[in-house]
């Protein structure tokens, strides 16, 4: 047998051997074990990284590794060049900057947030390729398939000298980063807020981590997931009723996911008054892939919640959550650990229910937040807001979910997920919800994409929760009813005043469109005194002085 | 910014008497209803002074709605608006029909 002896094997571990030894020589004696101090974080940067290397620089929707992205943009763009980045999360002016500078010239990411006007003005100008705009699974699964990191930047809460991190609450994304890179011959930086002795609980492996650089300041987090009740309206109490007593209660929901914002934190502060009256403690709402969202704690205090297992933290929630780790999935340091990729998937394919909000439906039920002068990417919404077809377990409300949809689309018994779009016909400023076209479909034409950014596809799509009322979207027949049912919950927009009156009474007769008296609901009773706290005082009071909300949600 | 003054008269409605109500405030997103008893034989004139321009489609079929669901006559209804959204105006308009009659929750 002969054998190729000439074959090499080992050329990308050959390459960060290389690598490691630049740095090695470049830190010189500053190299104490892992530990790189901050001055030299740029040295370090150009001597790991390759031009054209793939590089992973983690920017989650919460925790941001600031201090290695300010330390990016600051090399030489003459060393370092071409950089294919990847990122959850497009969150800072220096993940752009790096473009302008010729630093980086492609962009694989998922959600772009405060950065999404900028990211659509460069896109224009053609200073930036985005590959693609992924959903926060699909893009870790990349990592693991052919999007490997060669390089990744991560942050931690603190470090011991071998590497090993606390991550703490907010652990996010950094697991599914650091494993993509990790063992696939990439190298490992993780900025660090301190450096211990001992660090708290083990996240992640020393072993796993090549260098450890304590940053000048703690690494920046966005409270994102706070909602204060005071400016939570009636309009939104009413919505919440209808979906507590038509959805909830109708399908038993027991396992969900919450999207962000004030409709869906209505719900959350009426499930230990609203629901609780309606005798649902127990039978709704036990157990949840969720953020720990402030608004939560009534309900928590209440017993509604049995356990929440979340895909980061959330600013001022800390001591709370430690002093409930029945609810929350705590360490044995008693402190959070999350896991956004871990919490996807459990949004996935273990709960029965997602319910958000969009910015945009149009008469197919496809929703989008792109709008023409922004790409603003996709958050969790498009994992959680699909139906999981590789699900098999079976729940009350998903059997009666696929039930509704074998009426007219027979075929062998299978579940459903119910995915639930809740918005105002209006937003504020009057801009309409229901549209005849996304502008998804311009935004795709401008910045080139092959598809236009659909969050949540009109087929996966079950309800459509305005404060007209409920459309059952299981529950027609054909695309007709499906237009019109969509129509005759679109309020007074354009889109519903377009309505068949005749069709929508007849879908309203037959129970695919539910007004708020049809499910029993005094639109009178759609007080701000339902809400368990009205102010996020009330909610700290309700925590009994364990949520700390930051400064800029006090006003007392 | 200049505002728009619209108005809108419904014939045919069944009087109801009550007492002059107002329901709401002058925030933005939010409006002000008053409702004063108006010897019309039968009908309901509303006036709307709104900031937000261009809307008066969307206001004719929300005053139209309104109307189709009390049929109240004989009273004079005042709308200052900040730019709140139908659903918003719809549901102060009934807040405000049932306070004019005494029985608002």
């Amino acid at each position: 047998m002969i054998y190729p002896a000439e074959k090499i094997w080992d050329h990308d571990r050959q390459r960060r051997n290389r690598k490691l030894e630049r740095a090695a020589s470049a830190m010189g004696g500053t190299l104490r074990d892992k530990v790189v101090s901050s001055e030299m974080a740029v040295q370090l940067l150009e001597s790991v990284i390759e031009p054209g290397d793939r590089v992973c620089l983690e920017g989650n929707n919460q925790k941001q590794a600031d201090f290695l992205a300010q330390a990016l943009t600051r090399v030489d763009p003459a060393k370092v060049n071409k950089l294919h980045m990847l990122q959850s999360v497009l969150a800072l002016p220096e993940h752009l900057d790096l473009y302008e500078s010729g630093i980086a010239e492609q962009v694989d990411f998922s959600f772009s947030g405060p950065q999404g006007g900028r990211l659509a003005r460069m896109v224009g100008k053609g200073q930036i390729r985005i590959g693609a705009i992924h959903t926060y699974l699909e893009l870790f699964s990349r990592y693991f398939i052919d999007l490997t990191p060669h390089v990744a930047l991560v942050a931690a809460q603190s470090a011991d000298a071998q590497g090993n991190l606390y991550t703490g609450p907010n652990t996010e994304d950094t697991p599914a980063i650091i494993e993509a890179t990790a063992f696939k011959n990439g190298i490992v930086i993780a900025q660090v807020n301190e450096m211990v002795d001992k660090v708290p609980r083990v996240d992640i492996p020393g072993d796993w981590v090549n260098f450890v650089i304590p940053s000048p300041r703690p690494h920046y987090i966005e409270p994102l997931f706070t909602r204060d009740p005071a400016q939570i309206s009636e309009i939104q109490v009413l919505m919440a009723m209808m979906a507590i007593k038509g959805i909830y209660a109708g399908y038993g929901v027991q396992r969900l996911n919450h999207g962000i914002g004030f409709d869906t934190a209505a719900i959350e502060l009426l499930l230990p008054t609203y629901a609780e009256s309606l005798g649902l403690k127990g039978k709704i709402c036990s157990h949840w892939a969720l953020n720990p969202h402030p608004a939560m704690i009534p309900a928590i205090e209440a017993g509604f919640v049995k356990s929440i297992h979340s895909f980061g933290s959330e600013l001022g929630m800390e001591n709370y959550i430690a002093a409930r780790p029945d609810v929350f999935f705590t360490g044995p340091d008693g402190t959070m650990r999350s896991n956004r990729a871990f919490s996807q998937a459990a949004g996935h394919y273990a709960c029965d229910m997602f319910i958000g909000s969009t910015l945009q439906i149009d008469m197919e039920g496809n929703s989008s937040t792109a709008t023409l002068d922004r790409i603003s990417g996709f958050g969790g919404a498009s994992n959680m807001g699909a139906d999981a077809a590789g699900r098999r377990h079976a729940s009350p409300g998903w059997l009666k979910a696929g039930e509704q949809r074998r009426i007219h689309n027979p075929g062998i018994p299978r579940g459903r997920k119910l995915v639930v779009q809740m918005v105002e016909t209006f937003r504020e400023h009057m801009h309409p919800a229901f549209v005849p076209r996304l502008d998804a479909w311009k935004l795709a034409e401008f910045a080139n994409m092959p598809i236009p950014p659909v969050m949540i596809y009109g087929d996966d799509v079950t309800h459509i929760l305005t404060e007209e009322g409920i459309a059952n979207l299981l529950l027609c027949a054909n695309a007709e009813e499906r237009e019109q049912a969509i129509r005759g919950v679109a309020g007074y927009t354009e889109m519903g005043l377009g309505r068949d009156l005749r069709m929508v009474e007849n879908l309203r007769d037959r129970g695919v469109i539910q007004r708020a008296e049809d499910l029993g609901i005094d639109k009178r009773d759609a007080t701000r005194d339902l809400l368990a706290a009205r102010s996020v005082k009330d909610l700290v009071r309700a925590s009994g002085g364990l949520y700390q909300p930051p400064v800029r949600f006090r006003n007392w | 910014m200049a505002m728009e003054n619209l108005k809108y008269r419904f014939d045919g409605g069944k009087p109801i008497s009550g007492e002059t109500a107002i329901v709401g405030v002058l925030g933005s997103g939010n409006l002000e209803v008053l409702v004063e008893p108006a010897r019309l034989d039968g009908a309901c004139e509303i006036e709307v002074s709104t900031a937000a321009r261009g809307f008066g489609t969307i206001w004719q079929a929300v005053m139209k709605d309104f109307f189709a669901r009390h049929h109240a006559g004989d009273i004079r209804i005042s709308v200052n608006d900040a730019g709140a959204t139908p659903a918003i105006v719809s549901l102060r308009l009934d807040q405000a029909i049932e306070t004019f009659k005494g029985n608002h929750k």
